[in-house]
């Protein structure tokens, strides 16, 4: 699986949970998904159960709290799926 | 006004629906599946419709329970319908909510790998973050706020049949009391087999037309078997004339008055059935918290749930009114169309109380050409409408009744400016 391909499948998951004056094109790698996507908290655990779902792994609690940006939630599923 | 109703997902659409008679009650194969003995039911057709044209993002694509979709869309549709806008960025303390639901943890939503449940599974957290507020009682309130943003009470009742019809007593009082300038009231069921089951298992639903699912729901009529379930949901925007006359909002209609009541579980009330001394009770005090007379009622819009229970409920109506024979009112239910949306109804129904008002006319009850002869005998069978008739409506009595032993009666009035 490459980087980029993980990119689009989590945008995808990501994208319901945005807010609607958030585009889908400003998620960016760079991006904390709380701080600069304004994604709500509570959210955090349906887009690790739908990132979950979608790429057959099983993602920690303790993992959950380093998923921070969206580059940190792409390396995790890298190297859940290696 | 705003609604979700199994003929019909609008209010112009519902009025069409009711004008034509226009049943929503369908055949369901997973019912017949799972051995139900009623296997008709109405669902509103969420498919005829893009939920993200009507609700944020989020919630259109992420909400699945049934009651809380249907709250949303009747709830956003009587906000906008009232002329007024979700509000983006502040809170509006002078608006506030009454928006009750029946059960909405037993929703189709439970769907989730039944029965293999996660929670049984050891996999509870799989439920994720929206398990709690779908299932909460006022989970229909908080989801409608999250879109509306008002700021004064936000509550939630849950009185079974009579949810939706106190829901707007209650928008009715607190206005009354100048605690708030507007109050949007309304209820919600959702449906499908995990509620449905529930009450086929108690032997009241309509086991008898699983071949002519239409004709199910037959209120009043000599072989009602059991009522028909369904889901929606309905929403009246309830305003202190002062403040709609201020800023120039659509009037439908005024509330008069109304009561809630009930009849303890004695005396001849059970769980499922009515007290009549209660019934009674509830009509004659609505009546006078309105103000008015029984012979200012131009029509009832009745419970009748196409049980053994109509005719008694005809009685009941009846010796409140002291009216019978060719005296007694016009009398209708949209049940004959949609079954019975349980803590929906009520609001559902008051939708189609409120457009026959302000649109004068009577509405069809279907399936009704034998009508029961205990009914016969106490009023004339043209008092039951089987067609769509132009009449002029000034005044209508709502009632719903509960299971608990609870009954709502409201007073409505034609609105003329003044």
């Amino acid at each position: 699986m490459t980087r980029e391909t993980v990119k689009t499948d989590l945008i995808n998951i990501i994208k319901p949970y945005l807010p609607e004056n958030i585009m889908e094109n400003e998620v960016s790698e760079d991006k904390h998904l709380i701080n600069d996507l304004m994604i709500n908290s509570a959210h955090i655990v349906d887009i690790v159960l739908d990132i979950e779902d979608k790429f057959d792994i099983m993602i920690d609690d303790d993992v959950i709290g380093e998923m921070n940006t969206v580059q940190d939630s792409i390396d995790v599923v890298l190297q859940k799926t290696a | 006004m705003g609604v979700v109703a199994a003929n019909a997902i609008g209010v112009d659409n519902y009025e069409k629906a009711l004008r034509e008679g226009k049943s929503g009650i369908k055949h369901w194969e997973e019912l017949d599946k799972i051995n139900l003995k009623c296997q008709i039911g109405g669902a509103p057709d969420l498919s005829s419709i893009t939920l993200g044209d009507h609700l944020p993002r989020l919630l259109a694509e992420k909400i699945t329970n049934k009651g809380i979709l249907y709250a949303m869309l009747s709830g956003v549709e009587a906000w906008k319908d009232a002329g007024l806008e979700p509000n983006t960025e502040t809170r509006d303390f002078n608006s506030g909510m009454i928006f009750g639901a029946g059960d909405l943890s037993f929703d189709s939503f439970i769907n989730r790998p039944f029965p293999s449940y996660p929670i049984d599974n050891g996999e509870s957290r799989k439920l994720g973050s929206r398990t709690i507020s779908e299932c909460m009682n006022s989970g229909a309130a908080a989801y409608l706020n999250s879109i509306l943003g008002v700021g004064n009470r936000v509550q939630s009742n849950s009185s079974a049949c009579i949810t939706g019809s106190e829901a707007v007593l209650m928008g009715y009082e607190y206005l009354s009391q100048g605690r708030a300038d507007r109050m949007i009231c309304g209820s919600t069921e959702g449906d499908g087999r995990y509620i449905w089951a529930a009450f086929d298992a108690m032997r009241v639903l309509c086991s008898n037309s699983n071949d002519n699912p239409e004709f199910g729901s037959r209120p009043m009529s000599d072989s009602s078997s059991g009522f028909v379930p369904s889901g929606g949901s309905g929403a009246l925007v309830l305003e202190t004339l002062e403040s709609a006359k201020a800023r120039g909002a659509k009037i439908y209609g005024e509330v008069l008055g109304g009561h809630v009541n009930s009849g303890g579980q004695r005396s001849g009330g059970t769980m499922t059935a009515a007290n009549p001394e209660a019934v009674v009770d509830c009509i004659t005090r609505a009546m006078d918290s309105a103000g008015i007379k029984p012979d200012e009622i131009d029509l009832i819009n009745g419970h009748l749930t196409s049980t053994k229970g109509d005719p008694a409920e005809i009685r009941n109506w009846v010796k409140a009114l002291g009216r019978s024979g060719k005296d007694f009112p016009m009398i209708n239910t949209p049940k004959s169309m949609i079954g019975h949306a349980v803590a929906g109804a009520g609001s559902v129904e008051l939708v189609a109380s409120v457009l026959q008002l302000y649109k004068d006319f009577v509405h069809p009850n279907l399936n009704v050409e034998n009508i029961h002869p205990e009914i016969l005998s106490e009023i004339f069978g043209g008092c039951i409408p089987t067609s769509c008739q132009s009449l002029e409506v000034n005044t209508v009595i709502k009632a719903n009744f509960g299971f608990g032993d609870l009954n709502c009666a409201l007073v409505l009035r034609k609105y003329k400016e003044r």
